[in-house]
């Protein structure tokens, strides 16, 4: 009773907050509904036929879930599906009331959950997920979480409650996310990359991994694809980078386009075509198979469902003004950064850049991150036509510029991202792109702008 | 003129962008034709520091840091001291020292940890850090007495530590927190300064949007160096100081919870 009661209130508000365009509708109608019957999301979660997939670490959750999403379209199935940005435990129950009949029964087989790393022990202990995938950890806002080392810790508690039946699916080149493979009563899967054409990725400065999970002693590693997943192995006791059972075995990168995969699975071998540039997504595509295969979907729905994710670089929004393409990434750590600026300059065309930095508590209150990120490779000459910079820490992003050895006579600053915008957009000719690198609430921000300015109505809701 | 910047074990101790430092460092010499070198520094070998003009410090996480404690008790063979010992008498021979952080914890006597074990420090400042009990995270801003030239007389700064540090027998802070928690959330002192060894909590960058504590740190090291009294070339700072400003700004208006 206390659960219908619970799921009306929540429904209740959704449909208030909706109406009225008040805020909170996404994870507030979850937060009410636990204080009702903090069971709500257990009793409902465990109504779900075909149980839930958890997808958790630093980057590549929404891309990942993003892909599943695709793949479960191509058998009919819609998922329960939490927004992006709504993965604390308020907004998953959030997404299951609105996905709940009146009766309290979820309308969907299946839960497809993006879940906070530091959230991930509160949310396991509701939902018993049949498929959780660990990305990545590097270091993300780390004000928020404290130390990583605490973060894999969290996961690992999270994962020591999974019974037999559930199956983890781990990176097997990210140390941190490979040591927590062990001793689980869970199904263990990894998957990594197997292309030595791949291993020429530049050494890591920083320290996210380099020291063996077990004896603490430093990692050697064979190969680094980036950041610091490659093949390591420990020189004191041997501790090393598991084979992956799903790899990749041949890794054709297109530009900022595409990317060609030849995926081995214990099952079946494939190749597909990934409309998503970079490395990271073939991890993403890579934890997408483990997933699905988990799930019993066939290799064909597999590959139709990952082909069918587009974008030209990364979580990448794309729209016309007036004639003028703008291209709009979202950036929020060192390696996301570096990767958006290497898929960035990868054409060798010159590019127009806009840069935004807010350090609201989504954005992670210390800008220091960008000093981690490697703009020195934005200083080359030729590279960079003009660069804006604004967002609340525009200060400091024109400094790190500077630093890095920019051309400060072509760097534009301006505080006021609106005012910024648009002197941006008139430096841009028709037939150009504008590159946009904001952090998340600038996206959010400049989406609203843009939306206001009455361009393209529905277009970032992908 | 001619700089030789040691960076720490940059591998292990750079988190929260702290290399922008010696970048910092780097930059502001060679824009005023001053050449540098920048030797990193790593685990496991042994270095004369009073061969370098300045030693950078910067902070990291807990396993890491106790891997560079250990490294620094270690003894040098060819030295015959500790690798502590040998950067605790470039100090004392007025070696221009910068830690941050964890670097600085580690330049005090000891650091007592959450669990009750004690990292040995070098004993360069006469303080030492007990972890506490909440985390001290968020803006910071400092007064001090070390820019008086300078367009603005503060720090500016970001700082995210457990460890409580406490100052002994009238040590010298670096300044006075205006805002935020400093080095123990108690007496709203803020770093420590011995002969030219200086320890902060700021990350921030700190450097960067500090320019005047840059300046301060490589005139401090010419004048060891080449002996005279030095005056640098002053430097067109309107970025730094606009990021120096707007940090300061958002320090002020940002919401914090009652401390
Ligand atoms: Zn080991």
């Amino acid at each position: 009773m206390r659960l219908l009661l619970a799921v009306w209130m929540g429904k209740l508000y959704m449909h208030l907050a909706r109406a009225f365009h008040m805020g909170g509708g996404t994870s507030f109608p979850g937060i009410l509904a636990r204080k009702i019957e903090p069971a709500t999301l257990r009793k409902l979660s465990l109504r779900l036929k075909q149980g839930a997939v958890m997808v958790t670490g630093t980057n590549g959750k929404t891309t990942t879930n993003k892909m599943l999403n695709n793949i479960l379209k191509q058998v009919g199935i819609s998922p329960i599906y939490n927004l992006s940005g709504a993965n604390l435990p308020g907004g998953v129950t959030t997404a299951f009331l609105d996905h709940a009949t009146l009766m309290g029964r979820p309308k969907s087989d299946l839960a497809l959950l993006e879940i906070d790393e530091a959230a991930m022990p509160r949310v396991a202990a509701d939902v018993v997920p049949r498929v959780v995938i660990v990305t990545n950890f590097f270091r993300d806002q780390l004000d928020r979480y404290g130390e990583l080392d605490h973060t894999v810790a969290l996961i690992r508690s999270a994962l020591a409650t999974l019974p037999a039946s559930s199956t983890v699916l781990l990176n097997a080149d990210d140390p941190l996310v490979s040591s927590l493979g062990k001793d689980l009563a869970a199904q263990v899967i990894y998957f990594g990359l197997e292309d030595a054409r791949q291993e020429a990725g530049e050494k890591f400065q920083t320290a996210d991994a380099k020291f063996c999970t077990n004896c603490g002693a430093e990692y050697s590693y064979s190969a680094v694809y980036y950041g610091h997943l490659g093949k390591y192995r420990c020189p004191r006791c041997g501790n090393a980078r598991p084979d992956p059972q799903i790899y990749a075995s041949s890794i054709e990168i297109e530009g900022m386009q595409r990317s060609r995969i030849h995926v081995v699975t214990p099952q079946k071998q494939f190749s597909l075509t990934l409309n998503l540039p970079a490395l990271y997504n073939v991890y993403n595509a890579l934890a997408a198979v483990g997933a699905a295969l988990s799930l019993g979907i066939e290799v064909e729905a597999i590959r139709k469902g990952i082909e069918s994710v587009s974008s030209a670089f990364g979580r990448m929004e794309k729209i016309s003004i007036e004639g003028k393409e703008v291209v709009m990434a979202l950036v929020k750590n060192p390696t996301g950064f570096n990767e958006v600026l290497h898929t960035l300059l990868s054409d060798k065309q010159p590019k127009k850049l806009m840069i935004l930095i807010n350090d609201n508590p989504a954005d992670g209150e210390d800008v220091s991150w960008l000093w981690d990120v490697d703009f020195e490779m934005l200083a080359e000459p030729g590279i960079v036509e003009s660069t804006v910079v604004s967002g609340i820490r525009a200060g400091d992003m024109a400094v790190r510029l500077k630093y890095a050895g920019a051309d400060v006579g072509r760097l534009r600053i301006d505080g006021d991202f609106k005012s910024a915008f648009r002197s941006a957009l008139a430096g841009v000719n028709p037939g150009e792109t504008l590159y946009v690198l904001p952090t998340y609430t600038a996206m959010l921000d400049l989406r609203k702008f843009i939306h206001k300015m009455g361009y393209v109505k529905n277009f970032w809701e992908e | 003129m001619f700089l030789r910047i040691c960076h720490l074990y940059p591998d292990l101790m750079n988190i929260y962008g702290d290399r922008g430092n010696v970048i910092a460092l780097q930059k502001r010499s060679q824009w005023r034709g001053i050449e540098t070198e920048v030797i990193q520094a790593t685990v496991g070998r042994s270095y004369d520091f009073r061969q370098f003009d300045i030693v950078f410090f910067g902070g990291a996480q807990d396993k890491e840091q106790k891997l560079v404690c250990a490294d620094l008790q270690s003894a040098s063979q060819e030295l015959q001291t500790r690798q502590g010992d040998s950067l605790r008498m470039a100090v004392e021979d007025g070696a221009v020292v910068l830690g941050i952080c964890g670097g600085y914890q580690l330049l005090g006597e000891y650091f007592r940890t959450g669990e009750g074990e004690v990292l040995p420090g070098l004993g360069i400042f006469d303080a030492y850090t007990v972890a506490g009990n909440r985390r001290m995270i968020g803006d910071v801003v400092v007064e001090s007495p070390f820019f008086p030239g300078a367009p603005q007389k503060t720090l500016v700064g970001f700082e995210n530590h457990s460890g409580q540090t406490f100052l002994r027998n009238g040590l010298q802070p670096i300044g006075r927190a205006v805002i935020g928690n400093g080095n123990n959330g108690q007496d709203r002192f803020e770093g420590a300064v011995y002969k030219n060894a200086f320890g902060s909590y700021l990350h921030g960058s700190l450097l960067p949007k500090n320019p005047w504590f840059a300046d301060l740190l490589i005139e401090r090291a010419l004048e060891r160096k080449y002996g005279d009294k030095v005056e640098l070339a002053s430097l067109e700072d309107d970025l730094e100081i606009l990021a120096h400003d707007s940090a300061s700004k958002r320090a002020a208006t940002r919401p914090r919870l009652a401390t």
